[in-house]
């Protein structure tokens, strides 16, 4: 691991909102006072269960074992420890679970606003996704002409797991705007339990359904390309956080043959889907899904074709590694400067703004 | 420049010398009629009546249409009846042309997921009376599938004790998709069966589990279908391995077929990391994922995996193993892997043997 003064850029940490409480002072008026009336005891996802290994580091937790809240924390494991120059919080809060409408854009633009003051505001080095009710896209499409006047919302953040496989025309309003802004889309892991976790349905355990948070990606690859997202947006960018990465390259060779099979089905979709992702997809760097051997690691990257896919990301406060193991064995220097600095900034416009 | 394609006198001596198994061909019905010898009348009436329900609505064809008619390569309709309904063709074309020296038929409609489980099983059993009859009896190259109604865990294992010691059976079947991740305690019963019968279970792609093809809902295409498939068996290898089903059933071996194999390292590397992190919750496990899937799982090479890079491919085929991969040529379909064509170019004499018929032989006990 070799960070230091490079300034590097953590593309996902996740700044926890500790209660529903600490919303409630950005919520409208009827919404406050129905957490109130009716007892709704918060929005947290079982994606990530609080006392599960993943979802929290054990030296990063708090007194209480619970995954640690409050920006000091991140400051002083992650952004001083590693001399980082920005992060990019992804709030991973449950607004995407519920099922009114009504209640995500009041939370939506709750979380969004608790964003900036309690992270946006206290450390010049973060930056933020929009969190979106992407319930309705329309609507989902105003909170993103919100909070785009503020230039530290970098990226529009939507979970893997969502209501309609996300290439669908029913989301493009999102992707419109979120182009208009020059903002990439961010899919995190996670879900709004609409289906299964599986194709073949509920599996028993927690490590299943983490598991199977990479099938999720798999078919929203298939789903962005293939109904054409990329070719009505050509300027859009989508970043795959917390992915697992290893399975991004095979799921494309074999996309790539049945696209030549079934080509006439999907029109649009006019030069293979492997250098369709290779232009238009980036994927963090954490978990890489392989063996800890320098030779695997290496061959994973190789088969990109590129040296511009992967981001720097710590996945604070998830345990993918530990110590300061946060970036793979066996990158070279320059490799991990690209993946630190120069993908992250050629892939968020925004951060070119004040880097420079 | 003209080449004689079909000048091949010399060669077809040294084909018929070397062994070639092909693990997944799929015989057709010419018609319903032809399971009326083996359906009570109480099921023929039932099929006449209510016809297959699969967990989808679509009463004609499934929810996808296929690129081609049926699926199916376009030269390989016979004068009557579907794609693969013709034994005469299917050895002209297929066996005899290709030097198969075993042709293992996977039979995908009707499959053993039809709604009505008492249906369903008596349906399977119909189709495997119909799988010997019409052609392992009549073509000894060609072997069969236990076809099991694979919903019904009891009579499923009903059927794999029917089928057992009869030569004319090799593994069992079912599809893909399932309506809960296959390690569950339903599908026991089907793992302890093949085990007593010395029988891999195999897996092929599609099914309707009544859940969508994605955990994200339905896609909108044939395409997004097609690149799906392999999800959910990644979701059944994981529920294999973390429900303790390899340890209980210590020599059951599990087969995939069609769902082409590039995924399978990297499930091999998630599964490992996620069991490294969560071990305490399925302490039964004992054994990293990695090692269950290197010892117990077999995989069919087709739709073969093709690659900018391609020595990525015979990359990935050293990761799962060459003693694990089995040549399958899906005929008559239209992805069909040409034997001769098929594999990549780069890989050894030996390595192909293995993959051409070494594996199978070894696997199936030929």
């Amino acid at each position: 691991m070799n960070l230091q003064n490079l300034g590097a850029i953590d593309c996902d940490m996740h700044p926890v909102v500790p209660a529903l409480k600490a919303l409630v002072p950005h919520l409208p008026a009827n919404w406050r006072e129905a957490v109130e009336s009716r007892g709704i005891p918060g929005f947290e996802s079982n994606a990530y269960p609080q006392r599960a290994p993943i979802t929290a580091r054990p030296d990063w937790r708090n007194d209480a074992g619970e995954p640690p809240a409050g920006i000091d924390r991140y400051r002083k494991a992650v952004m001083d420890r590693w001399q980082l120059g920005h992060a990019i919080g992804n709030c991973i809060y449950g607004v995407h679970m519920v099922l009114s409408e009504d209640m995500a854009v009041a939370l939506a633009t709750a979380v969004n606003d608790w964003m900036t003051a309690e992270w946006l505001d206290a450390d010049p080095r973060m930056r933020a996704s929009i969190i979106v009710p992407w319930q309705n896209p329309e609507r989902a499409a105003d909170e993103i002409d919100r909070c785009a006047a503020d230039r530290r919302f970098v990226q529009v953040l939507m979970p893997v797991m969502a209501e309609a496989p996300l290439g669908r025309r029913h989301y493009w309003p999102i992707y419109k705007a979120a182009e208009r802004h020059g903002l990439p889309i961010g899919i995190h892991a996670g879900s709004a339990y609409r289906f299964p976790v599986t194709p073949v349905g509920w599996p028993s355990y927690y490590v299943e359904d983490y598991a199977a948070q990479s099938l999720g990606f798999q078919g929203q690859l298939g789903s962005l390309i293939c109904e054409g997202v990329f070719s009505k947006f050509p300027n859009l960018k989508v970043v795959m956080i917390e992915s697992g990465v290893s399975w991004f390259t095979p799921f494309l060779w074999r996309l790539t043959k049945f696209w030549r099979g079934t080509r006439s089905e999907v029109p649009w979709v006019d030069r293979p889907p492997i250098e369709i992702a290779r232009d238009h997809i980036r994927l963090t760097a954490q978990p890489l899904d392989a063996p800890d051997d320098v030779e695997t690691v290496g061959r994973i990257i190789d088969q990109f074709q590129s040296d511009e896919m992967l981001l720097f990301a710590s996945d604070y406060p998830h345990w993918q590694f530990d110590n300061d193991e946060v970036v793979p064995a066996g990158l070279s220097a320059i490799s991990i400067e690209k993946m630190a600095v120069q993908n992250p900034l050629a892939t968020y416009p925004r951060l070119r703004e004040t880097r420079l | 420049m003209n080449i004689a394609l079909t000048d091949t006198t010399d060669k077809s001596s040294v084909r018929q010398a070397t062994a070639l198994v092909d693990c997944d061909i799929h015989p057709a019905l010419r018609s319903a009629a032809d399971l009326r010898p083996y359906l009570s009348l109480r099921w023929w009436d039932y099929l006449q009546t209510y016809g297959l329900r699969s967990r989808h609505g679509f009463a004609k064809g499934t929810p996808f249409p296929k690129i081609v008619p049926g699926a199916a390569r376009r030269d390989a309709w016979p004068e009557a009846g579907p794609p693969g309904s013709d034994l005469a063709l299917m050895r002209r074309q297929h066996l005899d042309h290709h030097g198969i020296t075993m042709g293992i038929l996977n039979p995908l409609s009707p499959s053993g997921g039809d709604q009505n489980s008492a249906f369903s099983a008596a349906l399977c059993s119909a189709t495997n009376d119909w799988l010997v009859d019409a052609w392992t009896s009549q073509e000894p190259r060609l072997k069969a599938s236990v076809l099991v109604p694979y919903e019904d865990g009891e009579a499923a294992r009903e059927e794999i004790r029917k089928r057992a010691g009869q030569p004319d059976f090799v593994h069992v079947l079912l599809l893909s998709r399932t309506s809960e991740p296959l390690g569950k305690r339903r599908y026991w019963p089907i793992f302890e069966a093949a085990s007593e019968a010395g029988l891999p279970v195999a897996t092929h792609v599609f099914g309707y589990s009544g859940f969508p093809s994605t955990n994200s809902g339905w896609p909108s295409y044939y395409i997004e279908e097609g690149a799906a498939h392999p999800a959910g068996c990644q979701a059944s290898i994981a529920s294999m391995i973390f429900e303790g089903v390899f340890d209980r059933y210590p020599d059951l071996r599990f087969v995939v077929i069609e769902a082409g194999f590039g995924w399978l390292p990297a499930l091999a590397w998630r599964l490992d990391r996620a069991w490294h992190r969560m071990r305490d919750e399925v302490p039964h496990v004992k054994r990293p994922p990695s090692e269950y899937i290197r010892e117990r799982v077999w995989i069919s090479t087709q739709p073969m995996e093709e690659a900018p890079q391609p020595q990525a491919v015979a990359q990935t085929m050293a990761d799962i193993g060459w003693d694990r991969l089995l040549f399958a040529s899906d005929y008559p379909h239209w992805d069909f892997d040409d034997p001769k064509f098929g594999l990549p170019p780069s890989l050894s004499a030996e390595q192909r043997d293995h993959i051409r018929f070494l594996n199978a032989h070894t696997l199936y006990g030929l």
